[in-house]
């Protein structure tokens, strides 16, 4: 394995600190909705800094890893290439141009909150926006629907934070062993089942 | 104002090393925090701020930015965005060499796999925390559901929606 830090792109190029910080400031700009495809679009396709199978275990790597996925993936990328330095450009870029525009957002909603069409155009904004979580919990409970296991934590967890309200931490720290547990049972009985069918 | 940035400092460094599965997971946690602990905010604030930080560009918890500038102006914001990043950064920077070791072991599957229903139900706990908390008239409960099932179903840009959302609400349509 390298342990060198100066890894090069996927065509052989070598990729500088500020090629890593112009990428993610261009990618800061462009992305809405969800930053996921932009990046791999860059990342992969246009820029080649790496290829689609990298691309793949580096993502799997951010999704495990708690943090969001895409910001994740900006200091893992930035550090393959680059080192500390490389990972704090990559990010940098990345949030300094939408942490200024949420602010300026920030700032015209405080001063227009009160004016009547301002107040009901948030209305029907915070409800769409609401909607779209509500697909993300849908599309994220996708793998889980044939798992009554699965099915079971996830009602617990809704119950202990969104009805109960319980702190966060405590919550994890209790559910998520016994959650991995389960998953471990499941798939160890899977499996000797399987050899039991082989015999 | 420093015990603010303090608590600011806290809540969200431990937010940040908590979000298994994105940021989404950790809405109803910092919501309890900002509302119900400290105050800082309503409930119908803290949603429309979620909401902003959705339309805007770039990564989807740009909220952390706005909540940590409303409450303490730019230390509030530097403060709230080097928690919420920095922590989680540093832990996905010093991961890079071991994911690549341990990248055939079986234990990784059953952690990823235990990993998935947590995730379900902490999105499932912010999506219902923050529809209850945005929606008081009908129609934004029919503008969630519809936007729900177009933006699960359908390929429609999540901005489209969003815009549709906003469009309704301003001309003031069943709402008070």
């Amino acid at each position: 394995m390298a342990t060198d830090s100066r890894v090069s792109a996927a065509d052989g190029r070598e990729v500088g600190v500020g090629e890593l910080f112009v990428g993610f400031l261009r990618l800061g700009l462009i992305s809405f909705g969800g930053a996921l495809p932009f990046v791999r679009r860059a990342v992969v396709e246009q820029r080649r800094w790496l290829s689609s199978e990298e691309f793949i275990d580096l993502l799997g790597l951010c999704q495990f890893l708690p943090g969001g996925n895409v910001i994740n993936l900006s200091v893992a990328i930035g550090m393959r290439f680059r080192g500390a330095m490389g990972a704090l450009a990559a990010i940098t870029g990345f949030i300094a141009v939408p942490s200024l525009i949420v602010i300026a957002l920030g700032v015209v909603y405080a001063k227009t909150q009160h004016d009547p069409i301002v107040h009901h155009m948030f209305g029907g904004l915070a409800a769409a926006a609401a909607g779209l979580l509500v697909a993300m919990a849908m599309k994220v409970a996708k793998p889980i629907v044939r798992s009554p296991e699965g099915i079971f934590v996830a009602a617990v967890i809704f119950a202990a934070i969104a009805l109960v309200r319980l702190p966060l931490l405590p919550t994890m720290l209790v559910l998520t062993p016994l959650s991995i547990a389960l998953a471990w049972r499941r798939q160890r009985r899977a499996l000797s089942a399987h050899k039991d069918t082989v015999k | 104002m420093s015990a603010t940035l303090v608590a600011l400092a806290t809540i969200f460094s431990q937010l940040s090393l908590l979000a298994f599965g994105g940021g989404n997971t950790i809405l109803p946690e910092m919501q309890r925090q900002v509302v119900q602990v400290h105050h800082w905010m309503s409930a119908e604030q803290f949603t429309a701020l979620f909401a902003l930080a959705q339309a805007a560009p770039g990564p989807n918890m740009m909220i952390v930015t706005m909540i940590g500038w409303h409450v303490a102006g730019w230390p509030g914001f530097i403060v709230s965005t080097l928690a919420k990043f920095g922590p989680s950064s540093l832990v996905t920077a010093a991961s890079l060499h071991a994911w690549e070791r341990f990248k055939d072991r079986p234990w990784r599957r059953y952690v990823q796999s235990g990993m998935t229903p947590v995730t379900v139900g902490l999105v499932a706990a912010s999506a219902a925390l923050i529809s209850h908390a945005s929606n008081q008239a009908a129609i934004q409960w029919a503008i969630t559901a519809a936007c729900a099932a177009l933006a699960f179903r359908t390929r429609i840009h999540p901005l489209w929606l969003l815009a549709a959302g906003a469009a309704i609400g301003a001309t003031g349509f069943g709402q008070i």
